[in-house]
């Protein structure tokens, strides 16, 4: 069900030209503001403006041109995708679907007069307001980094430029290199990714570099698809890669970009690419809008991704505080969709069915060598809970295994659909 | 999806047999496996011909007789891990479609829970783990996907399957198009129903499918098949 173009030529001039005015004075559509292009925020807008056929002004606040997911960045590192793969531009979403696509930064939100204020100068008004912000780091939680220093010790936690750094340094690592991956602690984006991302360092480094070491410094007892990453790299790369967790330390480093050494637990590491991966918290336009918690996250209802501290507003994806999902692009997805439903139900008066969520999370560990793990979950008072779930097996057979990598492709391809049009 | 519109065309039994325990006659299933014969071999000398040999089959991986060509859903059907047990094979001779949706097995299906028991007697002959033969474990039939008429005969709402559908549309393309992740467009409703029921009672084999599948009542199935089969 697509809405053709020509049926928005003309609602979308007058939205452009009442942007700064309150959509709830009554002499226009009701608006919907969406803050963030990503997995949440671009699914929201391309579903309300879907679903509503024309009733709903969809505004999309979004800095980037092109947008690169973070999932499949990984596979850029490790050679398995192209950057241009992995980005996708708004065009769709404007002559498509009629959404209001606004290249700018949302830097801050009146909640009583119902307004965002743009980078640009400009404010918009709103009737409902998503933020779909994804994470920003949490200032001084890694000792010794800060975004001064992202360029010696890249993050690759947000894709793109920093992903391609990261790349164009473990390329020019010196014969017999180390790379040092510093993990995050809880709650995070992507919970396998970093993990991911060692075995496409491996990977990479296997065929190019392969002397080299990796240390992954990490400040958690255990991470996700433990027992399925370490069958990998002893399978495919035996003694190349080093966990440090917070038995050894890993609980107790610091950082130093000007030397390009990693103190752990006070022993002094030098090492040739640090990838260092902060604390995290929810995109700092959320606690510009008075959303979040002590933790820096933004608590939710779990039946429909309501912030719980202003009915008007919705917080989706990894800014979210609501329970069991993991913070990934799959899970933003999907609460988009019950954010969208609720939003629509509350502005036009449509059916709201049932929340209902789910999530996979694919990886990659070698070539041809795919795993996931998956659950469904539902909305409680309390939280969003964990209903079922699954997870691929050590051992599994290396057909399995293939085509569990090739249903990643297929996963890709169809979320991003979902999100871009 | 262009091959899929070839399901429409080839007839559908639905199973209707219920629950019924139903124990194999190996020689009456010689009798009723002779309308198999023009695509399988079984015994001494077996070959693969249009379809695979079946001897050994019990206990098989599904898709992994070496040297025949598969279809890809067989492919997908056997790397996902099909096993060809009792229950498997039993759901697989009732229909096809329901286990591996387009298999080039043009068949449309048994439709009496003893023909297939029988043949399934018939055919553990020529299976050689010691737990497939007869005497060792009786060919009960356990039946599946076991599906009320009633619950067949559902006409699905397409507005509620259109909002259940966002679900799905995740990982499966609404246009239709497929790259690792199979098509679910223009399915006729039946196919599509029997096929998430067999995920539901995890005779199909994917994890992620038969997760989601679990979760969704009877109508919810209806309304998805009604709500995709009207896609193109």
């Amino acid at each position: 069900m697509q809405i053709k173009r020509r049926t928005f030529l003309g609602t979308t001039l007058v939205a452009a030209a009442s942007l700064s005015a309150p959509a709830a004075l009554g002499q226009a559509r009701p608006r919907v503001v969406v803050v963030g292009g990503g997995a949440g925020g671009a699914t929201a807008a391309r579903y309300i403006a879907k679903d509503s056929k024309g009733e709903i002004d969809v505004v999309l606040i979004e800095p980037t041109r092109r947008y690169y997911t973070c999932f499949f960045s990984n596979l850029y590192i490790g050679g398995f995708r192209e950057m241009s793969s992995i980005g996708h531009g708004y065009g769709k979403l404007a002559s498509d679907y009629g959404v209001n696509v606004v290249h700018d930064y949302a830097i801050g939100v009146d909640r009583d007069a119902k307004t965002v204020t743009l980078a640009g100068g400009g404010s918009i008004g709103y009737d409902r307001l998503v933020l779909s912000p994804g994470i920003d780091f949490k200032e001084g939680s890694l000792p010794g980094w800060d975004l001064s220093a992202q360029n010696a010790m890249p993050h690759a936690y947000k894709a793109g430029s920093q992903t391609e750094l990261l790349k164009a340094q473990i390329e020019a690592m010196p014969v017999g290199g180390t790379f040092c991956m510093v993990a995050p602690p809880n709650p995070f984006r992507c919970p396998p990714g970093p993990y991911e991302r060692v075995s496409m360092v491996a990977h990479k480094l296997k065929a190019e570099n392969p002397t080299a070491k990796i240390l992954i410094v990490d400040p958690k007892p255990k991470f996700s698809k433990q027992a399925l990453f370490e069958e990998g790299w002893q399978n495919y790369y035996g003694g190349m890669i080093e966990w440090i967790g917070p038995d050894f330390g890993g609980d107790a480093v610091e950082v130093r970009p000007d030397t390009m050494e990693v103190v752990i637990d006070g022993t002094v590491e030098k090492v040739d690419v640090c990838n260092a991966i902060p604390a995290m918290k929810a995109g700092h336009i959320a606690a510009l809008a008075g959303v979040t918690n002590d933790a820096g996250w933004a608590p939710v209802v779990p039946a429909s991704m309501q912030s719980r501290m202003d009915e008007n507003i919705y917080v989706l994806g990894d800014a979210c505080h609501q329970g069991d999902m993991p913070k990934s692009g799959f899970s933003a997805n999907s609460q988009a969709k019950v954010c969208a439903m609720s939003i629509r139900g509350a502005l036009t008066g449509s059916k709201v069915f049932p929340a209902k969520y789910s999530n996979t999370c694919w990886s990659l560990i070698e070539t041809d060598d795919g795993v996931k793990v998956g659950a469904t979950y539902k909305a409680t008072e309390e939280k969003i809970a964990k209903v079922d779930g699954f997870i691929s097996q050590t051992g599994e057979a290396a057909g399995l295994r293939k085509q569990t990598y090739e249903e990643s492709l297929g996963w890709y391809a169809g979320i991003t659909a979902d999100m871009f049009g | 999806m262009r091959a899929l519109t070839i399901l429409a065309v080839l007839v559908f039994a639905a199973s209707s047999d219920g629950a019924v325990a139903e124990t194999g006659d190996a020689e009456r299933g010689a009798k009723v496996f002779r309308q198999c014969v023009s695509c399988h071999q079984v015994g001494e000398a077996a070959k693969n011909r249009v379809g695979p040999h079946l001897n050994g089959v019990f206990g098989r991986l599904a898709g992994s007789v070496a040297g025949f060509r598969y279809s890809d859903h067989m492919k997908r059907a056997s790397a996902d891990g099909l096993v060809w047990t009792f229950e498997t094979l039993d759901a697989f001779l009732e229909n096809p479609k329901s286990l591996v949706s387009a298999t080039r097995m043009s068949f449309r299906g048994l439709k009496k829970a003893q023909d297939r028991a029988d043949i399934l007697a018939y055919l553990r002959r020529y299976s050689d783990k010691p737990s497939d033969i007869p005497e060792s474990e009786p060919t009960l039939h356990l039946g599946g996907p076991d599906l009320d008429p009633a619950v067949l005969a559902l006409q699905g709402d397409p507005d509620y399957g259109e909002y259940l559908s966002s679900e799905c549309t995740t990982c499966h393309q609404a246009d239709g198009s497929s790259q690792g992740i199979p098509s679910i467009t223009s399915w006729p409703a039946e196919n599509f129903v029997v096929a998430m029921h067999a995920y539901k009672q995890q005779l199909r084999p994917h994890p992620v499918m038969q997760m989601l599948a679990g979760r969704l009542s009877d109508e919810e199935i209806a309304a998805l098949a009604a709500y995709f089969g009207g896609l193109d």
